[in-house]
């Protein structure tokens, strides 16, 4: 048994390096920004804070999270309580289509509403407010997989039918039950959808770029053309953000280990 | 929830409350469809119909009129190239990170070491898998670019610039692609692969420890025989995966090194070729290789969890 678990020391040794050295040697790139006899140095980030491109793209690309995560909630919740509650033939049909979004590339996705969507009648791309619109709709349908798991998840979990009939024998309207016992009751499963959602939104590139908004996404990718240590900052930023996201759904869940959910922009 | 129960569905069916049935009312049954209308239309505005009309437009001329000129147009060098590359990358770094993925997991589930070893390595694969994209290229960049911090030690203690003509490596290659693209393949190997082997039960290695097997024996008549489709369902999976990744490839390049994702953003943006016909079937092309892939994945998943029950 021993040489056993000297090979799986071997491999963990290896997978360890592998995930750490790039991330170490960004931070390491990123502190060396100074006059070169300093070696540990923030000037990099503070230079990277202080461009205003900078809170600019991060407020855009926050807020188009939020967004994002409002529209997806509101359309998935519904439809995977009234899926569970009155209409489980339809599920494959309603699981297959929330699928689709890992058969279609975002790249695909974004020149099909390209071609769609820039000319009349709906030329979304006109305006910059529709444009942002037009994005908070991809990445709702980019966010389906995620969200219509966790909460198809959620729902298994609680006995939805006992539940609405209760409410309902005491009055209460669809919105009611909806809003007051049905989403608090699947208080883990959004949190980990929505945390989720804003991962992948806030660092995503293709769908951004095409449509030709500033995210973070194309800022950073315009700083790592034109400037050396902040696209370094940055990079740690992003990661540091990745990670607080996965913390909190791993933290609210309270699951064990490995139910991370996956997802992200490649 | 990893990616393994997100795309079969299947895994929770057996827990939790019962399926809920449908409220008996039959005055009401007849609009409950009602419900679901808000998320079929968003569906069919944002996903459906961007995706079909990609379809049909791969059938149409520069007019409009029925044509099939625009598929003969695939099998152009450099169109047939970025197939070919994209389809190397993609089977490679699947491979790659479907084996060292594999072997990480069934290190940290079956080799005997400490379980906060674990639930760490499942916490580092969760954030791993997720970072990809511009920071990943950067993080690449800062490590072994030119001027980056393994490169130059590797010059310092080896004296061997890596990027010397007799060694020949650069980042912006098949292989320092492959590399980059690694770092979100490997951990989704290990997140998606790890319920698989904790299905391995001790009984079954214990039964053919009485009966005299060897380990090797084990391994090859009960083991292998069980995780194999699970093995190569996540492994097509990964292959998905790297086929369908554009900015990680983007960031690295800018745009020049010719896969299919590039080269469908090249049509978008109008830059290289100029041809909508082209971008159309480039794009039915790519999703038909992803529905290969995701079909595949989830009929291997539902053949695996016959026997992991």
């Amino acid at each position: 048994m021993k040489s056993n678990t000297f090979w799986a020391w071997l491999i963990v040794v290896l997978g360890i390096l592998y995930f750490f050295v790039p991330l170490l040697a960004t931070l390491e790139f990123s502190l060396r920004a100074g006059r070169p006899d300093h070696f540990f140095s923030l000037v990099a980030y503070e230079k990277a804070l202080k461009d205003p491109a900078f809170l600019k793209s991060m407020t855009l690309s926050v807020e188009i999270a939020v967004f994002t995560i409002i529209v997806t909630l509101l359309i998935i919740v519904p439809t995977a309580y009234w899926v569970h509650l009155r209409l489980p033939r339809l599920r494959p049909v309603v699981e297959f289509v929330t699928l689709m979004p890992f058969v279609v590339p975002a790249v695909v996705l974004v020149f099909g509403l390209i071609r769609i969507y820039s000319r009349p009648p709906l030329a979304f791309t006109y305006y910059t407010w529709s444009t942002n619109l037009l994005l908070v709709c991809a990445y709702s349908v980019l966010s389906f997989p995620y969200m219509y798991r966790a909460v198809d998840t959620g729902l298994r979990a609680i006995d939805v039918r006992t539940l609405t009939e209760a409410a309902q024998s005491l009055g209460a309207s669809w919105a009611t039950i909806l809003l007051r016992i049905i989403f608090p009751n699947l208080r883990v499963a959004l949190l980990s959808g929505a945390f989720l959602t804003f991962a992948i939104v806030v660092g995503e590139f293709t769908i951004a770029v095409f449509l030709a908004r500033p995210t973070f996404g194309p800022y950073m990718s315009l700083q790592i053309q034109n400037k050396a240590y902040e696209p370094a900052a940055l990079s740690i930023i992003s990661f540091a953000l990745t990670w607080a996201s996965m913390g909190i759904i791993q933290w609210v869940g309270h699951r064990a280990p490995g139910q991370v959910q996956v997802g992200g922009a490649r | 929830m990893s990616q393994h129960s997100l795309l079969t569905g299947t895994q929770h069916e057996t827990r939790g409350a019962p399926e809920a049935r449908p409220v008996p009312l039959k005055r009401r049954a007849s609009w409950a469809w009602v419900g679901v209308v808000p998320f079929f239309v968003f569906a069919l505005l944002f996903l459906l119909l961007p995706t079909g009309f990609l379809f049909v437009g791969s059938f149409q001329d520069s007019l409009g009129r029925f044509t099939l000129d625009n598929y003969p147009k695939l099998f152009r060098t450099l169109v047939l190239e970025a197939y070919w590359r994209s389809i190397r990358i993609s089977f490679v770094t699947a491979l790659g990170g479907g084996v060292f993925g594999f072997l990480l997991a069934y290190a940290v589930i079956m080799g005997g070491l400490p379980r906060f070893v674990r639930s760490a390595l499942m916490t580092f694969s969760g954030v791993a898998s997720n970072f990809a994209g511009v920071p990943l290229a950067f993080a690449f960049i800062a490590t072994i670019g030119q001027a980056g911090l393994l490169t130059l030690w590797i010059k310092d203690l080896f004296n061997v610039n890596i990027y010397d003509k007799s060694v020949g490596f650069t980042l912006y290659s098949f292989w320092g692609l492959s590399l980059v693209y690694m770092y979100f393949q490997f951990p989704l190997m290990v997140l998606i692969i790890s319920p698989a082997i904790d299905g391995l039960r001790r009984e079954w290695r214990e039964a053919s420890e009485n009966l005299g097997a060897t380990p090797w024996q084990y391994w090859r008549y009960v083991a292998l025989p069980i995780l194999l489709p699970s093995l190569l369902g996540t492994m097509i999976l990964l292959f998905g995966n790297a086929f369908g990744a554009q900015a990680t490839a983007f960031a690295l390049t800018g745009g020049t090194y010719n896969l299919v994702t590039i080269l469908i953003g090249a049509q978008i943006r109008g830059d290289v070729l100029r041809d909508p016909g082209l971008g159309y079937t480039l794009a039915v092309g790519m999703v038909i290789i992803m529905a290969i892939c995701i079909g595949g994945y989830t009929w291997l998943q539902r053949w695996t969890e016959k026997w992991l029950r």
